[in-house]
């Protein structure tokens, strides 16, 4: 039995690596070593803590100590003063903006006090590549209680009575698809796990893998004995190779100790997993793509009937889920669909995992419970806007999704009230944006991105957004014109209602979520050939203010002598020869040269 | 009369393809092999009237062992079939065998595809559309050191573009791009899943964030240092 006077946590997810915190560890364990600590103090690589914006993360338990933006060079301090004398390395510590006194303890930081951490509870506190971590807080006891005390129609009932609805972003009633897939017909069936998390903004599944995988694979190995399924496969997207690693090596440590493999518990019940990498297509997040993805062929979807439920894999009845979903089941088994449905709203139980980032404070994972309202989130547990700078929207759905105004701050965050105004939850990424955004080039931003990612199997969807795009390209480059707003609107109604699968289907509600909020903002791009939010270089507007005291150094710095005016008098920019590259703004020294 | 029509029909389907095989310098075999193949850039610059060397396809095609500068005889496939012996007999291993391919040889040679084709019988055809569909798989030689700068939202809100034009900027290629030296190849890819850090890109299979054209041009000069 090891027993360690302090335990050191560090975070090894992927954003604290790129942020150095590899050397923090070496440097961490190389100090140790000199001291001859390495029997009384644990450094443990741990996954993603979630406060992203503060990394790279150190925890020194069983004090709680938090420790943010830690570098090689204060490992030094942190080993003296700390771990040697303990005395809290004051500087290191988070600070509330415009606080000078440091928070001790993580648990009293309003971004993890505000959070209800079930599916990332285990994250950044246990080493995700050692299965006795992860078992001895209580890793595997839903699988043994679910083979052992439950019958599989049981479990499926557990599930359905939880209320769990798939965090993929379809919201489907988890339960509810499990019983599909166990009453079809078939021996052979196949449980998958959808790590393809191709959102951009969205990392809540890599950091759920990589900070805890055992997880996710107790989740699949329940969903297999439910639906009475032996063979389970992971698609994980080929960009996240930490996260492949680590269930990798999960899988071999609990295959070896038997928690997957054959004859689980001396049940009979066999369930093996496989990895499938995936090879770099957003469309593959579909599960009909996926399925073709993992038959070797390219990831084009197909139309449904019939449901993967009924014939999915090599025309098996196979049920897909995401990995958050996985993530939710093990805790429903142990506490019991009650507690579960407890939580959160009536018709969306228990929690979600939000993923925080743009113009945020506060930016990187946070698990709240349904019902949530949003300007709870971005203000009490994001921190708020970076730089003082005036809210504008939140995009939550990636692509598939929409914007949510100030207006809509309050409302309350779940599936259907999100559906009723024209969002949707999507698989949770948060992007916050200040006034500095323009929203027509935040919706052809995703247009282009969809076009890119479109299959081209079905006409609407390839043909579709590519005119859409072209539209949105001119109106971006102030080629708008009369009718264009009119014509998106046709274009999205056809897209939506005629595409093949969701990509196709989705791909205009970022547009028509611009357009029903902030339409006044496409009617200045088109008729007056103006970005109010100053983003769109070609349309931005440069104006000299009362504040000009008529140096001259912008007319110097103009590259095609658009700037005019007497010295010490007020200089003034001819529109039709200025070319909006901004020169004339950096130089002033003055300030008095806007943009808009 | 009927039998005749049919005669002639294939008659001429075999001289057309022998005087095929003729120009190219392959086999009939080969030809019929082709037929269904997409046009490969080789045969598109033939196709322009440009000379294509005669049995320039001749040395690779369907034989594992080719010259060596020294003289010796030397298999050039044979990374390739130690993979295809660990993916024996597992359905749906194309896509893993295709990745696992590229990781050995550095992208997918032309002559490495036919290879595949035939040794686990799917058309080459099949394989092109599988290769040309992901965004992973690579048909040209890339450079050593990958970059991958993020445009995902939280990046593109957070200033993306302006890393991915510094970069375009510095080492004078545009994106999907190789370096003349083989040193970088630029790619930018849709999101990370870093995004708290946002802008992010990756070099190889280091990430880094938080970045401003500046730390950019230094992240860049550390890995043309290290040769």
């Amino acid at each position: 039995m090891e027993h360690f006077r302090l335990k050191v946590l560090i975070c090894a997810g992927t954003g604290c690596m790129s942020s150095g915190s590899k050397k923090v560890v070496a440097a961490l364990r190389d100090q140790l070593a000199q001291k001859g600590l390495e029997q009384e103090i644990k450094v443990v690589e741990t996954g993603c803590h979630g406060f992203c914006e503060m990394g790279p993360l150190v925890i020194i338990d069983p004090d709680e100590v938090f420790y943010i933006r830690v570098q090689e060079a204060d490992v030094a301090d942190i080993v003296e003063d700390h771990l040697c004398k303990g005395q809290i390395v004051e500087r290191l510590l988070y600070r509330e903006i415009g606080a000078v006194k440091g928070i001790t303890s993580y648990k009293d930081i309003d971004f993890y006090k505000k959070q209800t951490r079930l599916v990332l509870a285990n994250c950044g506190h246990l080493d995700p590549e050692q299965i006795k971590d992860y078992l001895a807080v209580g890793g595997y006891e839903a699988l043994r209680k679910a083979l052992k005390n439950m019958t599989s129609a049981e479990v499926v009932d557990e599930v359905k009575k939880s209320g769990l609805r798939g965090r993929g972003g379809g919201g489907f009633p988890t339960g509810v698809k499990w019983g599909f897939t166990r009453n079809a017909v078939g021996t052979k069936k196949y449980v998958i796990c959808n790590a393809d998390e191709g959102d951009p903004g969205a990392f809540m599944d890599r950091s759920v893998l990589e900070g805890d995988p055992h997880r996710v694979i107790e989740g699949m190995a329940i969903g297999a004995y439910g639906i009475g399924a032996d063979e389970g496969y992971i698609y994980v997207r080929a960009e996240y190779p930490l996260a492949i690693k680590r269930l990798r090596i999960a899988i071999e440590q609990a295959e070896e100790l038997g928690f997957i493999g054959d004859n689980i518990f001396e049940t009979g019940f066999n369930f093996h997993v496989k990895i499938k990498e995936g090879a770099g297509a957003f469309v593959c997040g579909e599960e009909t793509a996926l399925m073709a993805s993992i038959e070797g062929q390219r990831g084009t979807p197909r139309s449904r009937p019939p449901f993967p439920a009924i014939s999915g894999l090599w025309g098996n009845p196979t049920n897909i889920n995401n990995v958050e979903t996985f993530a939710n089941v093990p805790q429903i088994i142990t506490k019991g669909a009650d507690w579960y449905a407890s939580i959160g709203t009536a018709r969306s139980t228990g929690t979600k995992v939000f993923a925080l980032t743009g113009r945020i404070n506060h930016t990187g994972l946070a698990e709240v419970p349904m019902g949530i309202t949003m300007r709870e989130i971005i203000y009490d547990i994001g921190g708020g806007i970076q730089g003082g700078k005036k809210f504008k929207a939140v995009q939550i759905g990636g692509p598939s999704g929409g914007c949510l105004p100030e207006e809509l701050l309050d409302m309350s965050v779940d599936y259907d009230s999100l559906l009723q105004v024209g969002a949707m939850m999507g698989s949770g990424g948060l992007v916050v944006m200040d006034e500095t955004t323009c929203m027509v080039d935040i919706s052809k931003f995703f247009l282009s991105f969809t076009q890119m990612e479109s299959c081209g199997k079905c006409t609407p969807c390839r043909e579709g957004t590519k005119r859409m795009l072209e539209i949105l390209t001119r109106i971006t480059e102030g080629r708008g014109k009369e009718g264009d707003i009119e014509l998106l609107e046709v274009l999205a109604k056809n897209i939506k209602l005629t595409s093949l699968c969701g990509l196709g289907q989705t791909a205009p509600n970022p547009v028509l979520s611009t357009l029903k909020y902030f339409r006044a903002e496409y009617e200045a791009h088109i008729k007056e050939k103006r970005c109010p939010a100053g983003a769109c270089i070609g349309l931005a507007r440069y104006n000299i203010t009362e504040t000009c005291r008529g140096c001259g150094l912008c007319i110097k710095a103009c590259p095609v002598a658009a700037i005019s005016g007497e010295k010490k008098a007020l200089h003034t920019i001819d529109q039709d020869k200025c070319i909006k590259c901004g020169a004339c703004m950096a130089k002033c020294p003055f300030k008095a040269i806007t943009k808009g | 009369m009927r039998n005749k029509k049919v005669y002639h029909f294939l008659r001429f389907q075999v001289r057309t393809t022998k005087a095929s095989a003729r120009v190219w310098g392959l086999g009939i075999s080969q030809v019929f092999s082709y037929r269904d193949a997409p046009i490969l850039p080789e045969f598109q610059q033939a196709l322009k009237g440009q000379k294509l060397t005669k049995g320039g396809l001749k040395n690779n095609m369907n034989s594992n062992q080719t010259q060596c500068c020294c003289g010796g005889n030397v298999n050039q496939f044979e990374k390739l079939d130690e993979i295809l012996k660990k993916y024996q007999g597992i359905k749906g291993a194309l896509i893993p065998v295709l990745q696992d391919t590229q990781h050995a040889y550095g992208y997918l040679p032309r002559e490495v595809i036919q290879n595949i084709a035939e040794k686990i019988n799917i058309p080459v055809s099949q394989i092109y559309g599988v290769v040309t569909f992901y965004a992973q798989f690579h048909l040209k030689p890339r450079g050593k050191n990958i970059i991958r700068v993020c445009q995902g939202t939280a990046c593109h809100v957070r200033g993306g573009k302006a890393i991915l034009a510094a970069i375009e900027d510095i080492l004078k290629i545009k994106a999907g791009g190789t370096t003349p030296d083989l040193m970088f190849t630029l790619e930018t890819v849709a999101c990370i899943g870093a995004c708290g850090l946002a802008p992010v890109l990756m070099i190889n299979d280091d990430t880094h964030g938080r970045l401003t054209p500046e730390t950019t041009a230094e992240i860049l000069a550390k890995y043309t240092e290290v040769v």
